[in-house]
């Protein structure tokens, strides 16, 4: 779960990780209250969960509550990387002698956490990282001992600052992988860090993601920030109440799968076989006894004209998830043709369900099944266009 | 990590509603079950085997080679710890959601005690005619047979239809090693591969890999001195991009991690890579002959 720059800077003032001084607003005359009280120059932040925010216009500079105003007005309403403003941080604009970079990420590579330091930070880090790699310092963390001193020294040291400086980078490196550690981070990002040209260190942005399988030990998290910003379309935001994994996209096969392998494999065959997916729909996992309410998602989108299923059981059973589908497609009588493809744990049991209940036979194989959804869709597709035209 | 039918495995979170149902298909299967462990719930028996409150109690009363772990996600950490402390060599961990810092924790702990660990978020492993583990259908005959193909997949769904088009083309598995969906992993791509090029049975090996993370790229340079031919299917590369948070995993993977990197890493490893599953077989009739 991605938290939005005002949250993250809430979990980094309780590591004592001080931040300009700021307020969050929703409104432009909120904005030029705050702004008259931090001083002449602010900034104005769009809260919304994107790395190119600053690139893509969502970040404005204003002198006085006026222009505070002007720029309040031009960003809430205001589309950034996708995602609508309706929250902007106003903070104090800071004079900076020094952009640093400091992260504490979970690392697949050494399957522990990473640290990485760099003396040049700012939003265009990658950038930097990519032309001269030795500007990014890491350091691998042995989790049951946690970070050494000599590690957080290793990533400051020798980078010019002044000693005084030094031992507060040292200490800062300490509480974020420790912030990292008590929240279940997967990441925890400040870029940039700032040395203010009164010798200050800043967090001057952050990017915390929270491990959502780790949700259920910090209730007060969970209660703090929810679910996270609210984002998708209507669908995708019923689906998450539902607990299930929904993509909506602009074809019109829909696509009901389990398990998410099996479900991108069935959207890459879709593509192979010249269709388009409307959408990616897995029940796997814990989630294989929600056909019901799965399919009833798949249907409702307006753009389907025929569904594919396609079930292949391991753990999730195929039996329990066509029976649900029967009876979902008993319920909702859809108009659109259904193409089965259902093999796996449960297979005989499934086979029959759907002989017995919709007198309908699943395809030998998952590609036939594939194929005929596609021509299906391409079909009803033409005869809408002719409808259209005539 | 392999598994033989000599070695003794034990089932943690027997007792639960997918543990004993699972049990009793992984000895339908030949696998040599000894016990069960449940915390709390020891002295009963439960598909057929006796119960323990711990893994340190089981040891006591039997030789154990391997734990499955059928446990929920805030207690998979304690209860893998509990079997690497009692000396367990062999861990499945089957649990999705696992939280990571608790699987970092679980991996760094094996490490130490030189404990080899297959997932977590993995349906397990199957060696067809011998042994099945996990949550497969190793009781299918028409998905799994005995055969001279190795199969490596992060996904039980996937992996399971890749098993099937195996054995409608003709072929059967030496081996069906999932290692698992979750980005930390016990057991890599990397890994399995160095398994199966070791494994006599296994004449070549089909990869399932999916797009995200850098298992595939990472495998290629070691698939490229395997004498084994190698196909593989990458499942996602249709997909939209994903929207990324931050820079840091930018500054640690770079620009790998999608589908085009990881084509463009095993083709230029001399790995045939697969629009759709069903082309397994053509694929493989080149490399290796039915056995």
């Amino acid at each position: 779960m991605n938290l939005l720059e005002h949250q993250g800077k809430q979990l980094l003032a309780r590591a004592e990780i001080r931040s300009p001084r700021g307020s969050l607003v929703r409104s432009a005359d909120e904005a030029a209250e705050v702004a008259a009280t931090l001083g002449r120059k602010v900034v104005l932040k769009s809260q919304v969960p994107s790395g190119k925010r600053g690139k893509a216009g969502g970040i404005a500079f204003a002198e006085g509550p006026d222009q505070a105003k002007q720029e309040a007005e031009r960003l809430l309403g205001s589309y950034i990387a996708g995602y609508p403003v309706t929250e902007l941080l106003v903070e104090q604009g800071i004079d900076i002698a020094h952009e640093l970079y400091l992260a504490v990420l979970n690392d697949p590579a050494s399957k522990g956490p990473l640290v990485l330091f760099s003396s040049a930070g700012g939003a265009d880090i990658e950038e930097i990282n990519a032309a001269a790699p030795n500007k990014v310092r890491s350091t691998k963390v042995d989790v049951l001992r946690g970070l050494s001193v000599t590690q957080a020294r290793e990533l400051v040291d020798g980078h010019g600052f002044a000693p005084s400086t030094v031992g507060e980078l040292v200490n800062l490196v300490f509480r974020i992988y420790e912030l990292y550690r008590e929240v279940d981070a997967e990441l925890v990002e400040v870029n940039p860090l700032v040395i203010t040209t009164s010798g200050v260190l800043l967090a001057l942005d952050s990017k915390i993601s929270l491990d959502p399988g780790a949700r259920a030990r910090h209730p007060e998290l969970v209660e703090r920030f929810g679910d996270g910003p609210a984002r998708g379309t209507e669908l995708e935001r019923r689906a998450r109440e539902l607990g299930l994994q929904f993509i909506e996209l602009d074809g019109d096969v829909g696509i009901l799968a389990n398990g998410a392998g099996l479900t991108m494999t069935t959207l890459d065959a879709v593509h192979h076989y010249g269709g388009k997916p409307a959408n990616f729909l897995e029940i796997g996992g814990d989630a294989y006894t929600k056909a019901v309410s799965a399919l009833r998602l798949a249907l409702d989108n307006p753009r389907v004209r025929s569904l594919l299923v396609n079930f292949c059981g391991a753990f999730a059973r195929t039996d329990v998830m066509t029976g649900g589908v029967v009876e979902a497609i008993k319920e909702l009588r859809p108009e659109i043709p259904v193409f089965f493809s259902v093999h796996g744990t449960g297979e005989a049991e499934a086979v029959a369900l759907l002989r017995d209940e919709l007198g309908v036979e699943p395809y030998e194989n998952m590609d036939d099944a594939v194929r005929a959804a596609v021509t299906a869709a391409g079909t009803a597709r033409e005869a809408a266009r002719q409808g259209t035209v005539g | 990590m392999l598994v033989s039918r000599e070695e003794n495995v034990i089932v943690q979170g027997i007792t639960g509603k997918q543990g004993s149902f699972w049990s009793e298909r992984m000895i339908e299967c030949g696998t040599s079950i000894v016990a069960g462990v449940s915390p709390g719930k020891g002295g009963r028996v439960a598909a057929g085997v006796p119960v323990y409150d711990s893994v340190a109690a089981a040891v006591r009363e039997h030789r154990v080679d391997v734990s499955v772990l059928f446990v929920p996600p805030l207690a998979a950490r304690d209860g893998a710890l509990d079997a690497i402390e009692s000396g367990v060599s062999k861990i499945v961990l089957l649990t999705e959601h696992v939280p990571y810092h608790d699987v970092m924790q679980v991996l760094a702990a094996a490490a130490q005690r030189g404990t080899q660990v297959l997932g977590p978020n993995t349906a397990g492993l199957v060696v067809p005619g011998e042994v099945s583990i996990g949550i497969l259908p190793g009781f299918a005959s028409n998905i799994f047979k005995p055969g001279n193909i190795g199969v490596i997949s992060r996904s039980g769904s996937l992996g399971t239809l890749m098993a099937l088009n195996l054995v409608n083309a003709g072929y059967g598995q030496s081996a069906f090693i999932g290692i698992g969906g979750d980005p930390i992993l016990g057991t890599t791509t990397l890994d399995a591969l160095c398994t199966l090029n070791d494994d006599p049975r296994t004449e070549a090996v089909v990869l399932v890999g999916e797009i995200g993370g850098t298992l595939e790229e990472d495998a290629s340079e070691y698939i490229a001195s395997m004498d084994k031919p190698v196909v593989a299917f990458i499942a996602g590369r249709s997909a939209p991009p994903d929207r990324r948070m931050g820079h840091a995993g930018a500054i640690v993977t770079g620009d790998r991690g999608s589908g085009d990197s990881k084509v463009r890493a095993l083709t230029a490893a001399g790995v045939q890579v697969l629009d759709v599953p069903s082309q397994v077989g053509a694929a493989l009739r080149s490399a290796a002959q039915p056995s």
